[in-house]
Parts: structure tokens; C-alpha cells; sequence
């Protein structure tokens, strides 16, 4: 139980450390994006926000994607480690759903003059916030630790399935959202200026990514360890 | 005992209980009356009409009827551990999914039966054919949100909160199909052609198949100790 133990810690002192790192790296966007960045011509400021929404954006759904993935194997392996993980992975999306879910808004106040509008990729965004907090929740109702791992892998997967079902039902009911300006067909249309802070900024939040998860993973593992020692 | 015989079985034993008490059936139809009379009030008669609300109207009561009506769909096997005897019979898994499911399907189904009339009277709903075609949209839709609701159901009866917990996890599940199912109704009632509906009917279909076979594969890793 010991080694458990240790290993938990050890993800647990990485994991800050990279998060560590993560967080250094997010002030220096701000300062890419404030000091090296030039202002955009049509939204002045506001624009500012991007290189924070969309990294976000990202962070959460991969967070969402791995979680999905860390559940199936759960259900195939039986290794309660990909549960933990899943959790994790889920928790730390949530975070970042949170920050894409208020970014958002404060960027469409000045810009399409109004806090909320239920554009595709914004409800689209929401819905899956909200399906993750039901995971969560489902999580917090379980006692018993290998039936609450089974229940939330059940969520997790018949979430996935749900998401490109939502992708579908919220494009056909409304979208006013810019369209992607750097993954695309043709060349980015971002000028190298802001493109490069655009860009070192999803390579922060991936680091980001790594470190809360490390480090919640961490925290998870340990509570497992401690379980297993107080039955045991 | 083959898949269907068992299958079968099952839906046939809940659906006797249901009969025999009928309080469910009751309840859960006074539920679907009282939302639709609760949105008579809440709207503004000045501004809205009966008719602009009441595709929106329909699904809303369906879809909160049909929560109601999942909601008990394990109470009754959680009373006196009757799961347990369940999943000791010499039958496979799937028959278990599948016979709740069409328990399930066939209470939903009934509730809309009664709520679908009164709908069509409480919001001067003009009866032409096409309210057949809106009649088998919502059959359409139940199929797959019951098979959703069937896995949750199992789950979330074994946790506390189970009453509450049920519609947040399958709240966010009935959003593809109520959706569809509501636009598809505001066509067909306002006499579109065909080709407007192939769409919603295919996302419907699409959603029911989708969901039935991965409910049906993950059942067994909830009801299994």
C-alpha cells in the first residue's frame, strides 16, 4: 500500500510542478497577447479574449475525449486506474469548460450585443458542461467505489455517443458563431502576430492540461490507496 | 428460455403490475394533464397564440410525462430486492434490457395516448390527418429516449437521490430527440411537404438505433454485482 501511496504522491508533486510551469506560460500570453500582440481593427479589445476562449475550448474537449476513452477501458480492462483517471480527466474539463462558458459571454456582450445567445457551439458547449456535471453527480450518489466506477464509465460512454448528436441538433437550430479562422482549408487568416500567440497559447493550455490532471489524478490515486488500506 | 420468450416474459410481468395497481398509469396521466394546463397559464394570451406554442407545448408534456413514467420503472424491482430474483433467473441479460424496455416503452406510450387528445383539444389543435403522422413522430421518439431511460433507470435506483438523479442524467438525452420530434410536429401541422421531414425522421431513426443497441450492450455492466 505503501508504493500506492508514494506513486500517488509522486503524481501528485509532478503534477504541480507542470501545472506550475502551465501557469508561468498562461501569465506569458497574457503578456504575448497585451505587450506583442497588435490590436484587432473591427473589435478592438474584445478580440484580446481569444487567446484565451478558444485554447479553452479545446483543453476541456480533449479533457472530455480522454475521459471518454479512460472509461471504456475501464469497462474492458477492469483497472480501476482508468477510472481515476476519467475522473480527473473529467474534472479538470469541467474547470476549463468554465472558463470557455464565461469567456464566451464576455466576449459577446460588446460583439454581438448580448451576454447570451444560443448559438450551435455555444448551447452545443453548455450541454456538454452539463452532461459532465451529471456525471459528476451520479459520482457523489454511489457509495460503493467499483459500482460508482461502473456507473460513471456507463455516463461517460453513453455521453460520447450523445455528443455528435448534439452536434447535429444544435448546428440545425442556430449558428451566428465566427468560423474557424486558423484550422482550415486554405491558409490561416490570423496575421503571423497574432497567430503566434494564438498558437503558444494551446500549447500552454495543453500544458496546463497535463499538470491539473497529473496532480488530480494524483489526489484521486491517493484516496483510492487510503481505502484500500483502511479495509484492508 | 430463447431471447424473445424471455423478453416477452418480462414486459408482460410489469405490465401486469402496472395494470393491477393503475396508479402509476393515473398519476403519471394527471401529471401530463396538469403540465398542459400549466402552460395555458403561463403564456401571455395577448401576445402568444394557442397554436404558435403548441408543437413546443406537446413535447415538453411528453417529454416530463415520459420522465415521470421511467422514473418507476426500477422502483418496483428495488421493493423487496425483486432485481436480485430477476438477474438469478436462468435468462440472459439482454432479455432483461429488452423486456423493461418495451415494459417501459409500452407505459410511455400509453401516457401519450391520453395526453395527445387532450392536447389537441386544450389547444384548439385543427384534427386532420396529418396528426396521425405527429402520432407516430412521437412513437418515433419514445423508442429511442425509453431505451436511454431504461439503462439510467437501473442505475439510478441503486443510488440516493435516485428521484432526482434520473432527470439529470436523461434530461440532456432527450434533447436530440425532442428537438427533432417538435420541429418535425411544426411541419407537419402547418401541412409542409414531405421532403421538409425526411431529415428529422432520419436523425429520429438514426438516435433510436444508436441508442438501443449501446443501452442494450451496456446493461449488463449495470445490473452485474
Amino acid at each position: 500500500m505503501t508504493t500506492a501511496l508514494e506513486n500517488a504522491e509522486n503524481h501528485i508533486r509532478r503534477g504541480r510542478i507542470i501545472a506550475l510551469i502551465g501557469l508561468l506560460g498562461f501569465a506569458g500570453v497574457y503578456l504575448m497577447a497585451w505587450r506583442f500582440t497588435p490590436v484587432e481593427r473591427f473589435q478592438g479589445l474584445a478580440q484580446k479574449i481569444f487567446y484565451i476562449h478558444p485554447p479553452a475550448a479545446y483543453a476541456s474537449e480533449m479533457a472530455f475525449v480522454f475521459a471518454g476513452v479512460a472509461s471504456l477501458l475501464y469497462l474492458l480492462l477492469k483497472d480501476e486506474r482508468f477510472d481515476t483517471f476519467a475522473e480527473a480527466s473529467a474534472e479538470v474539463g469541467l474547470a476549463f469548460a468554465l472558463v470557455l462558458l464565461t469567456t464566451g459571454p464576455i466576449w459577446a456582450k460588446p460583439i454581438w450585443g448580448a451576454w447570451w445567445t444560443w448559438d450551435a457551439r455555444l448551447t452545443f458547449s453548455l450541454i456538454e458542461f452539463l452532461l459532465f456535471c451529471s456525471y459528476f453527480a451520479l459520482r457523489s450518489a454511489v457509495r460503493d467505489p467499483a459500482e460508482r466506477a461502473r456507473y460513471a464509465a456507463v455516463v461517460a460512454i453513453m455521453g460520447m455517443l450523445l455528443v455528435p448528436f448534439i452536434h447535429i441538433t444544435v448546428y440545425l437550430f442556430n449558428t451566428t458563431h465566427p468560423q474557424p479562422v486558423v484550422v482550415k482549408t486554405d491558409k490561416p487568416s490570423l496575421p503571423w502576430e497574432m497567430l503566434r500567440t494564438f498558437l503558444t497559447s494551446f500549447g500552454v493550455f495543453t500544458v496546463m492540461y497535463l499538470g491539473f490532471v497529473m496532480t488530480r489524478y494524483g489526489i484521486g490515486a491517493r484516496r483510492v490507496a487510503e481505502e484500500l488500506s483502511d479495509a484492508g | 428460455m430463447s431471447l424473445w420468450r424471455a423478453t416477452r416474459a418480462i414486459a408482460a410481468k410489469d405490465l401486469r403490475i402496472e395494470w393491477r395497481h393503475k396508479t402509476a398509469l393515473l398519476t403519471a396521466t394527471l401529471f401530463a394533464i396538469l403540465v398542459l394546463l400549466i402552460f395555458v397559464f403561463a403564456r401571455d394570451p395577448a401576445t402568444l397564440s394557442l397554436g404558435d406554442v403548441a408543437p413546443s407545448v406537446l413535447w415538453v408534456t411528453l417529454a416530463l410525462s415520459a420522465l415521470v413514467a421511467l422514473n418507476r420503472a426500477f422502483l418496483l424491482e428495488r421493493e423487496h430486492a425483486a432485481l436480485e430474483g430477476i438477474l438469478l433467473a436462468p435468462v440472459p441479460r439482454q432479455a432483461i434490457f429488452w423486456g423493461k424496455w418495451l415494459a417501459n416503452l409500452t407505459f410511455v406510450l400509453a401516457v401519450q395516448a391520453i395526453a395527445f387528445p387532450l392536447w389537441i383539444l386544450f389547444f384548439n389543435v385543427t384534427p386532420t390527418l396529418s396528426l396521425l403522422a405527429v402520432a407516430g413522430v412521437a412513437v418515433l421518439a419514445a423508442i429511442g429516449f425509453t431505451a436511454v431511460g431504461t439503462l439510467f433507470s437501473a442505475m439510478a435506483v441503486r443510488t440516493r437521490f435516485a428521484e432526482l438523479l434520473l432527470p439529470v442524467l436523461l434530461l440532456p438525452f432527450m434533447i436530440p430527440p425532442v428537438f427533432a420530434a417538435s420541429e418535425a410536429t411544426l411541419r407537419l401541422l402547418a401541412n409542409r411537404p414531405m421532403g421538409e421531414l425526411w431529415g428529422w425522421l432520419r436523425l429520429l431513426t438514426l438516435y433510436d438505433l444508436a441508442f438501443l443497441v449501446l443501452a442494450n450492450l451496456l446493461f449488463p455492466v449495470v445490473v452485474d454485482e
